[in-house]
């Protein structure tokens, strides 16, 4: 690669659950799941944290049910 | 039969001993149905993030169930009745998780966790003084 090109480029981050010590997306796991939300109780788009398109569908699930379940709220205030 | 993880939450205040009664109740209705119930854990009494039906905390309880459809449909139908039952939700998977799940390795309620286990009888308060053990304090 030429230098030139390489400054202009940002690294492209990884997929947090891709690799072999990924983390499982679990909705029981609220630490896990909270990383993923914003201040407000919001999912964090998976631009943002680089989450894959397939873990970022498991993850929307997942938080989903733990929100139906009070163990995450729906909106912080 | 199929894999089913049902979790559901018990009224504030309801004392740990009726949390138990329910628990084996509804665990019969499986076990009646043909089905088998593999695991049951108290998490113990937990603050809600948001309020269901003026409650703001309530006992989470998980069981594993291994069972037919009509039985897990058997067992919703009278937690749904159930006036101490606030929200209940079974999930399919392809294969129960084993050992304790996460939420009783994680240590950030263990103080709610610990006013619940000065219980005396039962197999349940048992096996839920050893995942107290289990999490090393």
């Amino acid at each position: 690669m030429h230098n030139k090109s390489r400054n202009f480029f940002k690294r492209r981050k990884s997929c947090p659950f891709s690799g072999s010590d990924a983390p499982k997306i679990d909705y029981k796991d609220i630490r896990l799941l909270q990383k993923f939300l914003s201040e407000r109780g919001k999912i964090v788009p998976s631009r943002i944290t680089a989450v894959s398109a397939k873990k970022q569908r498991e993850l929307s699930t997942a938080v989903k049910r733990a929100r139906f379940l009070g163990l995450l709220p729906y909106v912080v205030d | 039969m199929a894999l089913y993880e049902h979790i559901f939450i018990v009224r504030q205040d309801t004392p740990h001993q009726r949390v138990e009664e329910l628990t084996k109740e509804f665990s019969e209705i499986i076990s009646k149905n043909g089905g088998e119930v593999k695991k049951t854990e108290f998490w113990g009494l937990r603050s809600l993030a948001y309020k269901i039906k003026k409650n703001k905390k309530g006992h989470y309880i998980l069981m594993n169930i291994d069972a037919p459809s009509s039985a897990l449909k058997e067992m919703e139908n009278s937690m749904l009745l159930n006036e101490d039952v606030i929200r209940s939700l079974s999930i399919k998977v392809n294969k129960h998780e084993e050992g304790p799940s996460i939420m009783m390795k994680s240590k950030d309620d263990k103080e709610v966790k610990i006013n619940l286990s000065n219980n005396s009888d039962g197999d349940y308060s048992n096996q839920y003084s050893n995942n107290l053990n289990n999490m090393d304090i």
